[in-house]
C-alpha cells in the first residue's frame, strides 16, 4: 500500500480540482473579482476542503503517528512574521495574474496547453530563484 | 441561492485527499512544497506519484464524466511567465500555497497559514481589480 499511496492521493486531489473548476483560469480570476463579475463558485471548493480538514485533521493528529510513516512532517514555525507576508503577497499577485496556483497548474498539464508549460517552468525558475536569494527557511521536521 | 454542488464535490475530494494524505504518510499536502521537494528532496518518490495523479486525475475526470476542458487563458505568454515567476518565489518564501496554508494549515488551526491565505487572497483580489481598471480582462 505505501508504494502508491501518493499516487493515489493524488488522483483524488487531481479529479477533486479538475471537478472543482480551480483548473479553469477564468473561473479563478472570476472567483478573485469581487468587484467586477464576481463568480463566488469556488468559495464552495473551499468550504468544502476546509469542511474535511477541519473536522479531520484533529482526529488524525489524535494519532501516535501515521499509518504508514514514523512520525507526522509538520511545519514547526508558528511566526507570523514578514516573509510569511511577503511571501503570500506575491504569490496572491502571480495567482491572480494568471489563475493558476500550483495544484491546478500541475494539473492543468492534463489539457495539453503550452502555456501551462511555461507557467510551470517559470514557477520552478522562481522557486529555485527565492532559494539563491536567501529568501526560504525550511520549516519541515525530519 | 442554491449551492453549487460540482464545486462543493471538488472541494470535497481535496480535503479527503489531504486528509488521507496526512493519515497514511504523515505528509501536508502542500502542492508548492511537494513539487518543490520532488525537485530537490532525496525523498521524492511519493511526491513525483503525487504530482503525476494530479495530472491523471485532473485526466480522469474530464474522459470519464465528460466535463468539457476548460478553455486556455487567452492572456499574452509573457503574463503567464511574470505569473508563474511570482508564484514560484511567492510560495517559498510565504511557505506555502492554497493548498498547503489555504485547505491544510487552516485545517489544522494554524494561525501562520490563516494570515498566509488572507493575504495571497487579498492581493489576488487586488491584482484582478486592477486588471479590471487597466482594461486587462473584462
Amino acid at each position: 500500500m505505501k508504494g502508491i499511496t501518493g499516487l493515489l492521493t493524488g488522483l483524488l486531489f487531481g479529479a477533486g480540482l479538475a471537478l472543482s473548476g480551480m483548473s479553469d483560469t477564468s473561473k479563478v480570476v472570476g472567483f478573485l473579482d469581487i468587484f467586477g463579475a464576481w463568480d463566488p463558485d469556488l468559495m464552495w471548493v473551499m468550504g468544502g476542503a476546509l469542511a474535511v480538514t477541519l473536522l479531520g485533521t484533529p482526529l488524525v493528529l489524535s494519532r501516535a503517528k501515521p499509518v504508514l510513516a514514523a512520525s507526522f512532517s509538520l511545519p514547526l514555525s508558528t511566526a507570523v512574521d514578514r516573509r510569511l507576508i511577503l511571501g503570500g503577497a506575491l504569490f496572491g499577485v502571480g495567482w491572480g495574474l494568471w489563475g493558476y496556483c500550483p495544484g491546478p497548474a500541475v494539473a492543468a498539464l492534463a489539457y495539453g496547453e503550452l502555456s501551462t508549460v511555461i507557467f510551470l517552468g517559470a514557477m520552478i525558475g522562481g522557486m529555485w530563484l527565492a532559494g539563491r536569494l536567501g529568501l526560504t527557511v525550511s520549516h519541515l521536521k525530519n | 441561492m442554491s449551492i453549487p454542488v460540482i464545486p462543493l464535490a471538488g472541494g470535497l475530494l481535496i480535503g479527503l485527499s489531504s486528509i488521507l494524505l496526512l493519515l497514511t504518510l504523515g505528509r501536508i499536502a502542500g502542492i508548492s512544497g511537494i513539487v518543490w521537494g520532488a525537485l530537490s528532496d532525496p525523498d521524492r518518490s511519493w511526491r513525483w506519484q503525487f504530482v503525476s495523479g494530479l495530472v491523471a486525475g485532473a485526466f480522469a475526470i474530464h474522459a470519464l464524466t465528460g466535463r468539457p476542458i476548460p478553455a486556455p487563458s487567452d492572456a499574452p505568454l509573457f503574463m503567464a511567465v511574470i505569473a508563474g515567476i511570482l508564484v514560484g518565489i511567492g510560495t517559498r518564501v510565504g511557505s506555502g500555497c492554497t493548498s498547503g496554508h489555504g485547505v491544510c494549515g487552516i485545517g489544522r488551526r494554524s494561525v501562520r497559514s490563516i494570515v498566509a491565505t488572507c493575504t495571497f487572497m487579498a492581493t489576488g483580489v487586488v491584482t484582478v481589480a486592477l486588471l479590471r481598471a487597466g482594461g486587462l480582462i473584462s
